[in-house]
């Protein structure tokens, strides 16, 4: 670890690049619950344990796949629709009576779901840690600098920038996408249209777990995967959604980029206390601007 | 729901239970008067809770670092100074409400999610210094084995302890719910705007809510510490302030008496369904979606419907 004393460019350059891959994760994640807070208006608190299970996910198939490099593209891809399989069956089975109640509520259910979900977490995969391995040509790092950058991080780094764009398209080019975005902004309207809400809504959510369950997928190479990553992931998740502003992709990028950098460059200026800079940040933001960085669908 | 004043007649049933409690003890295993010890503690926690959440209508998001906040400042004080150990005992409260005070003074300026999403995260940035401070707090270890003085050294001393400062802690709270003050605060939770028309300071009413709720979360956070002899950055993580909040849900967030329910009701799950699997926030979860489902008032709420329909029709005026 670098200390205080002797922070090169490279380290500067690499603690940049670390954190800015750090925040494509998040971005990923954060994108997928400003989605559903927008459309919803829910804080969807269970969405943690989604990322949660995509990681999981992700390991069991890489395993059951042999763990060569198609067992990871494989697991990278299948991961997400398991995660919105789970999500498609909480929402249909029990979510869907429950929109019209006080919001409150609905919170409190994302919550029972939140406790259900980490616990049939550790039933089917236990408290073990596990991992897996990206495949050769992601391990390994690039030179740079006279530093190393890893290239799963590099990988990242292309990754979430795409997964933005498609996201863009899809809420901006597709019908379906347009009609989501619709009813985050007036959901009265789009009834009044004859469109089916309930579907939206089922529609929203799925997506919104779909980006966490990827998100999930996506990290897991990088770290150990154990239950209790939903604890430390949601709040920070929330937190950029709100710096960011509610509902709006883009400002989930910009907080995600906030939280993840600061993050990085706190373990590189005073490690011991790393995790202070990025609350720091959110408050300085919040403060600032109370409603979130971006315009907020609320 | 409150008509202001205070009627005497509603006070027996609490009496009838004090009294209960008192005798209890010596009958019960030694376990069982640890267990209620344990819930009375976070029932205060939810009760202070409560006041800001249900009688208030504020997104108090991380009451519990106030809590972590109390229990480490009496850690500290019977750790790390030679003082008399009263004065730790009556920091821990006063430093939770200044807590409260400066987190309060910041998020005020925000309404509803916004409000409770940046005292999140100022409130996890007291957990974050707590965790990593290893030098001052023990970080992630926490401070375990604290000197308890020796009067309250037996689970059935720090029985009669614990009960005394909850009752005593849940009559001011009561006095606080039905004063002027009170029906003030319950009046801008259910119409913020009007109550600014009429010339009341909304904002100021809610800090000192804040205060007062903080300040209590600070006595439930000492009396922790007598109960468990050690702190440990838990204490001020969200998840326990998620679970907390719950627990006024659960127990009925509109009257005064559900939270103490509702932290009854998790202790109790955690402690007893927890002897038998690991697995009890699932059974937490599954009941919490039954409740959802079926009692959306509350486990109080309920109760209050059964014994007194009229009651009913006042709690529903007062929600619209």
């Amino acid at each position: 670890m670098e200390t205080s004393q002797g922070i090169t460019l490279a380290a500067l350059a690499i603690h940049f690049l670390v954190g800015l891959s750090r925040a494509m994760i998040l971005f990923i994640v954060c994108s997928g619950l400003s989605f559903v807070l927008g459309v919803l208006r829910v804080p969807n608190v269970a969405h943690g344990s989604l990322y949660m299970i995509g990681a999981f996910s992700a390991f069991s198939i890489f395993t059951l796949l042999g763990g060569g490099a198609v067992a990871f593209w494989a697991a990278l891809i299948l991961a997400p629709f398991v995660v919105a399989i789970v999500s498609l069956i909480a929402e249909r089975s029990l979510f869907k009576h429950l929109y019209q109640r006080e919001h409150l509520m609905l919170l409190l259910f994302t919550f029972a779901l939140m406790l259900i979900l980490g616990d049939l977490v550790k039933i089917i995969w236990g408290a073990q840690y596990r991992s897996i391995m990206a495949p050769e040509f992601l391990r390994g790092s690039f030179p740079l600098f006279g530093a190393s950058l890893p290239r799963y991080n590099v990988f990242l780094l292309i990754v979430g920038p795409l997964v933005a764009i498609g996201l863009w398209l899809f809420t901006n080019k597709t019908k379906i996408g347009k009609i989501a975005r619709a009813a985050a902004v007036d959901m009265e309207m789009v009834g009044a249209l004859g469109i089916n809400v309930s579907w939206v809504f089922a529609f929203a959510f799925v997506l919104g777990c779909f980006l966490a369950g990827m998100g999930g997928a996506l990290v897991a190479p990088t770290i150990s995967i154990t239950i209790g990553m939903d604890h430390d992931l949601i709040i920070e998740a929330f937190l950029i959604v709100v710096i960011g502003g509610l509902g709006n992709m883009w400002g989930a990028m910009v907080g995600s980029l906030i939280f993840g950098l600061t993050q990085s460059f706190g373990v590189l200026f005073l490690p011991q206390f790393a995790i202070v800079f990025p609350y720091t940040a959110v408050v300085i933001v919040l403060l600032i601007r109370p409603k979130g960085l971006l315009k907020s669908v609320w | 729901m409150s008509k202001g004043g205070i009627n005497l007649k509603t006070f027996w049933p609490a009496i009838a239970i004090a009294v209960i409690l008192f005798f209890l003890p010596p009958i019960i295993p030694r376990f069982y008067t640890y267990i209620l010890a344990v819930i009375f503690v976070t029932s205060l926690l939810a009760m202070s809770l409560n006041l800001c959440v249900g009688h208030g209508g504020i997104f108090q998001f991380h009451h519990a670092v106030f809590y972590g906040v109390g229990a480490y400042t009496v850690a500290l004080f019977l750790t790390k100074t030679s003082l008399p150990r009263g004065v730790g005992f009556i920091a821990g409260p006063i430093i939770a409400a200044i807590f409260g005070l400066l987190i309060g003074w910041f998020c005020i300026r925000l309404t509803k999610l916004y409000f409770g999403m940046l005292q999140i995260s100022l409130g996890s940035l007291v957990w974050a210094i707590v965790f990593r401070w290893y030098g001052f707090t023990g970080g992630d270890d926490g401070i375990h084995g604290i000197p308890i003085p020796e009067f309250i050294d037996s689970t059935n001393s720090r029985y009669y302890f614990i009960l005394i400062f909850f009752i005593i802690s849940l009559f001011v709270l009561y006095l606080i719910f039905k004063s002027p003050f009170g029906t003030t605060l319950q009046a801008i939770r259910d119409n913020p705007e009007r109550c600014e028309a009429i010339g009341i300071n909304v904002k100021r009413h809610q800090l000192v809510a804040i205060v007062i709720a903080t300040f209590f979360a600070g006595v439930a956070g000492v009396l922790f510490v007598v109960l468990e002899g050690s702190v440990f950055p838990d204490l001020l993580f969200w998840v326990l302030s998620l679970e907390v909040f719950i627990m006024c849900l659960l127990g009925g967030w509109f009257t005064f008496a559900g939270p103490v329910l509702g932290a009854a009701i998790t202790v109790s799950l955690r402690t007893f369904v927890g002897v038998y699997t690991e697995y009890w926030t699932l059974i937490l979860g599954v009941i919490l979606i039954l409740l959802i489902f079926f009692l959306p008032e509350g486990v109080m709420g309920f109760i209050l419907d059964k014994i007194n329909p009229e009651k009913k029709e006042i709690i529903e005026k007062d929600d619209e």
